[in-house]
């Protein structure tokens, strides 16, 4: 289109026409932001007002073997409980601060590691070889008689 | 009707006289293939297509049986696989095309790359070639948590995160992707809802104007090859598209039936163990062999690098260089010419030696 203001009819045309385009211009615009802003929020999951934990009681955890681990729910999120060759109880979120594998205890090296990409923690939860950049989660525990009671520190 | 006129021809002219087939097949016949040493890749685009199709029927097969909910998804292809007569079998084929899809593709996308086939005026053609690559992968990705086990779980939720390295607006991105703060149920039926019904639409669209482009600008000569033709020292000849060259091309086909099936029959794929969220990742995990070079990097990569998380920078050097394959027809400006295309050519083969031993170190330790 030729948008190059004519002789003659240009002062009125001109003005017209980019109110025009104007109105047309920002309708579409509307239109779009209308269409796609619900369609964006439909796709954003809601937050499920899940209730944060705060502790967990694991049945019998104590009879855990010494230099072994365990993958317990901790709400809807995996953590591990730990005893260590000295029979010590220690626990940590088992969700590995690398891209969130769950880890495992490796009886031979007596350490947390995680298969994905190798990620090795000691067993105080700090990352110590591999990817991890930062230490496991580390939660309380205290024993309850036969059971053990991890909560957030 | 007239006598003598051949069902056949009768029922063509009817239909041509309504939708002028003739033009179409003008169309189709005008694109001439040239033939020369560098001829055989020319296969490798139309070999990707028909494994597509067979995705696109074997899937819909597989949509009549499977059960995308994290309770039910890994018991009903385990039925699909032992109950539903030759089911074993269209899952396989499913499976086993999935991967020879994506070999298929990459040797196509290193093919044209090294050709310079992107060059003017096959820009668009390229840059749409591109953007399948990456939705076929993504197809890969979906695809492979649909069974909902072990390794499928914790390759979605590694792959997931990575996407929460990506500036600004990454956290978001995860949640976007996995339908909440976690890999779970929602993922799955997020992920089914890409595999079968976004990735499809976009797929057949942007393949739709992949191949327009290609009819219609024919394909590309080699450099050399050209050059040698223009000088009169060694002229190119051409084969119509069709049917002559698209008989070629249904030949290349039934080598990939042949092998897809081979292959389907005597291995079939296997299922694995269901995912359990609660499970540590088992020793030996490992994504599909066409992330493996990505993962090993992430494997090698130290956690910090000047005071940076080091999966941070490993997956930006990814993103630069998809960019970079991305824009290459527009950074490698006069291929024609001899000039720079010597540092394209370098680049190339450093990316595919690198996707090459990567990939092997990753199956060696
Ligand atoms: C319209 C096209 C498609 C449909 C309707 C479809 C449908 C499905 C369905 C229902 C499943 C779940 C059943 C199962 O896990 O065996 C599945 C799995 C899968 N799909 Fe597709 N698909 C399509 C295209 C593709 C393409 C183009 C790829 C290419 C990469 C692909 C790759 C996969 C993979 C890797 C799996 C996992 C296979 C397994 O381990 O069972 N699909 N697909
Ligand atoms: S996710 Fe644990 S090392 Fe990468």
């Amino acid at each position: 289109m030729n948008t190059q203001p004519t002789q003659g009819s240009s002062s009125t045309a001109t003005p017209r026409r980019s109110f025009l385009n104007f109105l047309l211009s920002t309708s579409i615009g509307a239109s779009i932001v209308a269409i796609f802003y619900p369609v964006m929020k439909y796709l954003t999951p809601p937050k499920t007002g899940e209730p944060a934990t705060a502790s967990v009681v694991i049945p019998k955890g104590t009879e855990l073997k010494n230099n072994s681990g365990q993958i317990f729910k901790f709400g809807s999120k995996p953590g591990i409980l730990v005893r260590t060759p000295d029979g010590e109880f220690r626990a940590f979120s088992a969700i590995c601060t690398h891209l969130e594998c769950t880890v495992q205890y490796k009886k031979e090296t007596s350490q947390i590691w995680c298969a994905c990409h190798n990620g090795v923690y000691d067993l105080s939860g700090r990352n110590v070889s591999g990817p991890p950049p930062r230490p496991l989660e580390n939660f309380k525990v205290n024993l309850r008689g036969e059971d053990v009671v991890v909560s957030k520190g | 009707m007239a006598r003598g006129k051949g069902l056949s021809t009768t029922l063509y002219e009817w239909i041509d006289e309504r939708v002028q087939l003739e033009s179409l097949i003008h169309f189709m016949s005008k694109k001439a293939v040239p033939q020369h040493r560098h001829s055989v890749w020319y296969y490798f685009g139309g070999m990707t297509l028909f494994l597509f199709f067979v995705q696109v029927g074997t899937g819909i097969l597989l949509t009549m049986y499977y059960r995308p909910s994290a309770e039910e998804a890994y018991e009903s292809v385990q039925f699909i696989m032992t109950e539903v007569r030759f089911g074993w079998l269209i899952r396989s084929i499913h499976s086993w095309s999935a991967n020879l899809m994506i070999a298929t593709m990459f040797i196509h996308l290193f093919s044209v790359y090294f050709l310079k086939s992107y060059r003017k005026p096959r820009e668009l053609t390229w840059v749409t070639g591109f953007g399948l690559f990456a939705l076929v992968l993504a197809f890969g990705f979906s695809g492979y948590l649909l069974p909902w086990n072990e390794l499928s779980f914790f390759a979605t939720k590694v792959g997931t995160e990575i996407a929460g390295v990506v500036p600004f607006v990454g956290k978001f991105m995860v949640r976007l992707l996995r339908g909440g703060d976690d890999v779970t149920g929602a993922t799955l039926s997020r992920f089914y809802g890409f595999h079968i019904a976004i990735l499809p639409g976009m797929v057949t669209l942007i393949l739709t104007i992949h191949v327009v482009l290609v009819q219609r600008l024919g394909m590309s000569v080699p450099i050399g090859v050209e050059k040698a033709a223009v000088s009169g020292q060694k002229p190119t000849r051409d084969v119509p598209f069709f049917p002559n060259f698209f008989l070629h091309d249904l030949l290349g086909w039934y080598v990939v039936i042949a092998v897809l099936a081979a292959l389907a029959a005597l291995m079939p794929w296997e299922l694995g163990k269901k995912a359990d969220l609660f499970a540590p990742a088992p020793a030996g995990i490992r994504p599909e062999w066409y992330f493996v070079y990505m993962f090993q990097t992430l494997k090698f990569i130290p956690a910090k690098i000047l005071g940076m998380d080091g999966e941070v920078l490993g997956i930006m050097a990814f993103g630069i260089g998809g960019l970079f394959l991305f824009l290459v027809p527009f950074l490698d400006r006069d291929p024609a010419h001899h000039r720079r295309t010597r540092l394209f050519s370098g680049i190339g083969v450093f990316i595919v030696v690198y996707i090459i031993v990567l990939t092997i170190v990753g199956y060696r330790v």
